[in-house]
C-alpha cells in the first residue's frame, strides 16, 4: 500500500495548480490516467477571463463587472459568493501564470492581450493566439517539474475508498506495470475533468468521460446541476473539433443557407457574441427550419472568417486555420467553415462548497468535474480555465488547513477492502457476460444526443430515462476480452462505463424533473424561467439500493437579485 | 466498393511476454473519406480486437498522445487521413528509439528525462512585479514556434542521432530550452548552456533535419539547436575575454 499526505487525481489545470500549491509543505502524489501534458486542458483555445483592463476598450473594467456578467450568464443559478471569489482572484492568478512564464499574447504596450468573448460587457479574455489551454497547461506542468511534484502518469483511479463519511484514499490501476494499487491518503482531491463523452457528439477528448464524478457519486457524494450541459455553437462538422468562440470574438459571422447573418433575428444587439446557450439554440433552430446546408456528414451552417483577412487569421487564429485545413479540407482564409453545435462543457459535477470541500470528509473536488457553482445554468466562455486555476489554488489552501488540524489518520483496512472489491469486479468483467462494452456505450451516447440535447421535451426525456435504465441493465452483462491490467484500454473503458451510465442517468433525471428553461437547459414544453419554483440547484445522491435520490438547494444570492436575462 | 477496403497491419508486441516476438496483426476496414488513422484504430479496438493497445486522447492534434510510425513515417494518427494514401495497406508501428510497452505504446520515460534535464521552466531572480512582466509583441513573437511544441516525440522517433546515442538530449528538449533562452522574461545565465556543451548535447545534432520533417506542428528544432550553438559560442568568446559579467 502506498502512503501519501495528499493524493490528487487529475493532471489538468485544476490538479496541477493544487499540486503546485501543496507540494512545498506536504507529501503530494499527482495521479493521471494520461501524462499530465495530454490532459484535455491542453485543447482550450480562446482564453481565460480576468478584469485586467488592458484592452483600450476596457479600461474601466472591474472584477465586480466580471462577477455580474458571470451571474447573469449563469441565468442566476450560480452561487454569487463563489462567483465573487473567482472573479476577484482571477486577476491574481493570471498575473501569477505570467510570472511563471505563461506566454500570453501581448498588446503593443507589452501587457497581456485581451479579446471580447460572448456574454461579457468588456473585452477581458486573456489569450495566447488560439492556444491558451496549451500555454497554461505547459506552464503549470513546468512549475510542477520545477518543484519536483511526484507524478503517477498513466495510473487510473478506479474507486474512492470511503467509510463513515470520510475518505481514506483511492484504488489505482498502474497501466504500465499492470498492477492494482491501494493508496492511503489523509486528503484526496479529484480534478478529473468533464464528462463530454457521455454524448455522441462532443468537443471533448476521448478520455473525458466523467469517471471521477461517477466514483464520487458511488462513494456517496451528490452530483449537482447535472442537467446543465453546455452545447457549443461552433464545432467542426464531422469531427466536432472546437472552433473557438474567439472566431466570433475576433469578428466572425454565422451565415445560413440563404446567406443571412441569422443572429440578427435572434439577438440583434449582441449578434454572434450572445452567450453560448442562446447562439446554439439559434443555430439549431436554423437547422430545424430548413435554413441549413447539408452534405453527407450532416446539417450545418457557416462560420465565416474571410472578411477578417489573412493576416488577422494567421496571427490570432492560426490553430483554427490548421484544424480546418487538416480535418475538413477547408482554408478559412478562402472558404467559410462548416459548423454545428454539440456538447462541450459540464456545468454540473461533484457538489462542493467555495472551499472545494464535499459532503465526504477529506475529499475535495476542483475544475470541470466539480460544481461549486460558479457557472450555474450556463458558463461564459473563458470562465472555465479560470475556474480550474482559481479553485485548484483554493483547494490547495483548504487541504493545507485541513492537514494541519487533522487528528484522525486514514485507515488501511478501508482502502484494502476497496481494492479487493475492485479485483472481484475486474474478474467478473472478464469472466462472463455477452455484451460488448462498446455497444452499450454507443447506445448511451446516442440516447443522450437524441433525448437530452439542446431542446428538450417531457416525452423525449421520459424515453431517454427508460433507455438509460435499460442500458444500466445491459451493463451487468458486459464482458471484456482480457483481464490483463497493463495497457488494457478496453477493460478501463468498461470500468469507466459504469460511471458514465450514472452520469447520463443524473443528467436525464435532472432535466426531466426541471420544468422550466434556464441557461443551457431548454424545455420546449416550459419555455420560461421560473424562479418561483426552480431557482434552486439539483442534487442527485445515490440511495442505499443504488437508485438516485433527488433533492434541491437554493443558490447563494449576495448582491444581484435575479432579473430577466436579455442581451 | 471493394476499393474502400483497407488492410491495417499493426505491429504487436507485449513487454510482459518477451518470449513472443513482435508480429503484425492485420485488420480489414472499410474507409470513407475524412476518416483518420486514429478513427480506424479506435474502431478496430471497439469492434474487432479489444486487446489492441495505443494511446489517444484529444483526437485534434493538440495533446500529442498518438505519435506512431504510419507507413514508414512518424506522425500523429489523429491528424493523418487514410484516404490520400496511394496504397490500400497501412502499416502502423510504434515510434522508434523507444522501448515498446505494448503494441503501439512506447515507454516515454527517456523523453521526459531529457525534457527535465534542460530545466524546462521560466527562471527569474528579479522580484515579481505587481502586474504582468512587460514583454513586447516582438519579443513574444520570437518564441512562437517553440511554444507550439506539443511534446509528442515524433522528432525523437525520427532522429538519427537518437538511434545511436540514446543519451542525446534530442530535438524537443532543445526546442523547449530555446523557448526559454529566447523569452525576454527568462533570466537564466548564458552559462546554463555549458550543461549541454558536449557530444550528447548541442554538438550531437547532425543537422539532417529529420525532426523538422517529422514535426506535426511546424516547429523547427534544428533552428533551436543552431541558435543555441551560436549563443554558446558567443558566451564562450565573451568569457574568454572576461566580459560575461558573471563570477563563476
Ligand atoms: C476544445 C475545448 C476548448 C476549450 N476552450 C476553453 C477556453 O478557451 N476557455 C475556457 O475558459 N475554457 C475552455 N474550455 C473548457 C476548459 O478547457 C476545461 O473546462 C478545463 O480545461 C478543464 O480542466 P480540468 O483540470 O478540470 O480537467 P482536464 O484538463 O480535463 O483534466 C482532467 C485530468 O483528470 C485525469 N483523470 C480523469 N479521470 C481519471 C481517472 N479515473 N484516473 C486518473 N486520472 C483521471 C486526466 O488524465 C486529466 O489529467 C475548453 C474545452 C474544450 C473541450
Amino acid at each position: 500500500m502506498i502512503h501519501h499526505d495528499v493524493v490528487i487525481v487529475g493532471g489538468g489545470l485544476a490538479g496541477l495548480r493544487a499540486a503546485v500549491g501543496l507540494c512545498d509543505r506536504h507529501d503530494v502524489a499527482l495521479v493521471s490516467k494520461v501524462h499530465p501534458i495530454r490532459s484535455h486542458s491542453i485543447a482550450a483555445q480562446g482564453g481565460i477571463n480576468a478584469a485586467l483592463g488592458n484592452n483600450p476598450d476596457a479600461r474601466d473594467d472591474t472584477w465586480e463587472k466580471h462577477t455580474f456578467d458571470t451571474i447573469k450568464g449563469s441565468d442566476y443559478l450560480a452561487d454569487q459568493d463563489a462567483v465573487e471569489i473567482m472573479c476577484k482572484e482571477a486577476i491574481n492568478v493570471v498575473y501569477e501564470m505570467d510570472h511563471w512564464g505563461c506566454p500570453f499574447s501581448r498588446f503593443p504596450d507589452g501587457t497581456i492581450c485581451q479579446r471580447p468573448f460572448g456574454g461579457a460587457g468588456f473585452p477581458r479574455t486573456c489569450y495566447s493566439a488560439d492556444l491558451t489551454g496549451h500555454v497554461l497547461l505547459n506552464t503549470l506542468y513546468e512549475r510542477a517539474v520545477a518543484k519536483g511534484v511526484r507524478v503517477y502518469a498513466e495510473y487510473v483511479a478506479v474507486a474512492l475508498a470511503a467509510e463513515d463519511g470520510t475518505c481514506h484514499g483511492v484504488v489505482l490501476i498502474d497501466q504500465v506495470r499492470g498492477t492494482i494499487i491501494p493508496v492511503l491518503a489523509k486528503a484526496t482531491l479529484f480534478a478529473t475533468g468533464g464528462y463530454g463523452r457521455v454524448y455522441f457528439h462532443s468537443t471533448n477528448a476521448l478520455i473525458n468521460n466523467g469517471s471521477g464524478i461517477g466514483m464520487a457519486y458511488a462513494a456517496g457524494v451528490p452530483m449537482k446541476d447535472m442537467e446543465f450541459v453546455q452545447f457549443h455553437p461552433t464545432t467542426l462538422l464531422g469531427t466536432n473539433i472546437l472552433m473557438t468562440e474567439a472566431c466570433r470574438g475576433e469578428g466572425g459571422y454565422l451565415i445560413n443557407n440563404k446567406g443571412e447573418r441569422f443572429m440578427e433575428r435572434y439577438v440583434p444587439k449582441a449578434m454572434e457574441l450572445a452567450p453560448r446557450d442562446i447562439v446554439s439554440r439559434s443555430i439549431q433552430t436554423e437547422i430545424e427550419t430548413g435554413n441549413a446546408f447539408e452534405n453527407e456528414q450532416g446539417l450545418y451552417v457557416h462560420l465565416d472568417l474571410r472578411h477578417l483577412g489573412e493576416r488577422m487569421i494567421l496571427e490570432r487564429l492560426p490553430g483554427i486555420r490548421r484544424i480546418s485545413i487538416d480535418f475538413a479540407g477547408v482554408d478559412p482564409v478562402r472558404e467559410p467553415i462548416p459548423i454545428m453545435p454539440c456538447q462541450h462543457y459540464s456545468m454540473g459535477g461533484i457538489d462542493t462548497n467555495t472551499r472545494g470541500e464535499t459532503t465526504l470528509k477529506a475529499f475535495y473536488a476542483a475544475g470541470e468535474c466539480a460544481c461549486v457553482s460558479v457557472h450555474g445554468g450556463n458558463r461564459l466562455g473563458g470562465n472555465s480555465l479560470l475556474d480550474t486555476i482559481v479553485f485548484g489554488k483554493i483547494c490547495a489552501a483548504s487541504i493545507d488547513e485541513f492537514l494541519r488540524e487533522q487528528r484522525r489518520a486514514p485507515v488501511e483496512g478501508v482502502v484494502a477492502r476497496k481494492k479487493e472489491e475492485m479485483e472481484i469486479k475486474i474478474r467478473k468483467l472478464s469472466d462472463s457476460g455477452n455484451e460488448s462494452p462498446f455497444r452499450v456505450l454507443d447506445d448511451l451516447r446516442k440516447t443522450m444526443d437524441e433525448c437530452v440535447g439542446i431542446f428538450r421535451t417531457e416525452g423525449e426525456l421520459e424515453a431517454g430515462l427508460e433507455r438509460v435504465l435499460a442500458i444500466r441493465e445491459r451493463y451487468r452483462r458486459v464482458k471484456v476480452s482480457s483481464s490483463a491490467l497493463h495497457m488494457n484500454y478496453e477493460l478501463i473503458g468498461a470500468l469507466e462505463l459504469e460511471s458514465m451510465i450514472d452520469v447520463g442517468h443524473a443528467i436525464t433525471l435532472g432535466a426531466l424533473l426541471r420544468r422550466e428553461s434556464r441557461g443551457a437547459h431548454f424545455r420546449r414544453d416550459y419555455t420560461k424561467r421560473n424562479d418561483q419554483d426552480w431557482l434552486k440547484h439539483t442534487l442527485v445522491t445515490r440511495g442505499a439500493g443504488g437508485e438516485p435520490f433527488v433533492s434541491y438547494r437554493p443558490p447563494v444570492i449576495t448582491r444581484y437579485q435575479p432579473m430577466e436575462r436579455v442581451y | 466498393m471493394t476499393d474502400d477496403i483497407y488492410t491495417f497491419k499493426v505491429l504487436r508486441y507485449d513487454a510482459k511476454e518477451p518470449e513472443k516476438e513482435a508480429a503484425f496483426s492485420s485488420y480489414r476496414v472499410r474507409v470513407i473519406p475524412g476518416l483518420t488513422v486514429l478513427t480506424v484504430l479506435l474502431r478496430i479496438r471497439d469492434e474487432l480486437d479489444g486487446t489492441l493497445a495505443f494511446r489517444s486522447s484529444c483526437r485534434a492534434a493538440t495533446c500529442g498522445s498518438c505519435a506512431m510510425v504510419i507507413n514508414g513515417k512518424p506522425g500523429l494518427a489523429c491528424r493523418t487521413q487514410v484516404a490520400p494514401f496511394e496504397s490500400r495497406t497501412i502499416v502502423l508501428e510504434p515510434l522508434p528509439n523507444f522501448e515498446i510497452i505494448r503494441d503501439l505504446v512506447v515507454d516515454m520515460a527517456p523523453f521526459w528525462n531529457m525534457y527535465e534535464r534542460i530545466s524546462p521552466y521560466l527562471i527569474r531572480h528579479s522580484p515579481a512585479p505587481e502586474k504582468e512582466i512587460i514583454q513586447s509583441p516582438e519579443d513574444r513573437k520570437r518564441i512562437d514556434q517553440f511554444v507550439n511544441c506539443i511534446l509528442c516525440a515524433c522528432c525523437y522517433g525520427a532522429c538519427e542521432v537518437m538511434r545511436r546515442e540514446p543519451d542525446y538530449v534530442g530535438p524537443a528538449a532543445f526546442a523547449k530550452l530555446q523557448r526559454f533562452m529566447l523569452d525576454s522574461r527568462d533570466e537564466r545565465p548564458d552559462r546554463f548552456l555549458e550543461s549541454v556543451n558536449n557530444g550528447q548535447g548541442l554538438w550531437g545534432c547532425d543537422t539532417l533535419l529529420r525532426c523538422i520533417d517529422a514535426c506535426p506542428k511546424e516547429v523547427r528544432p534544428t533552428d533551436a539547436i543552431v541558435g543555441l550553438r551560436k549563443s554558446l559560442v558567443k558566451y564562450r568568446i565573451k568569457r574568454a575575454f572576461g566580459m560575461d559579467g558573471h563570477e563563476d
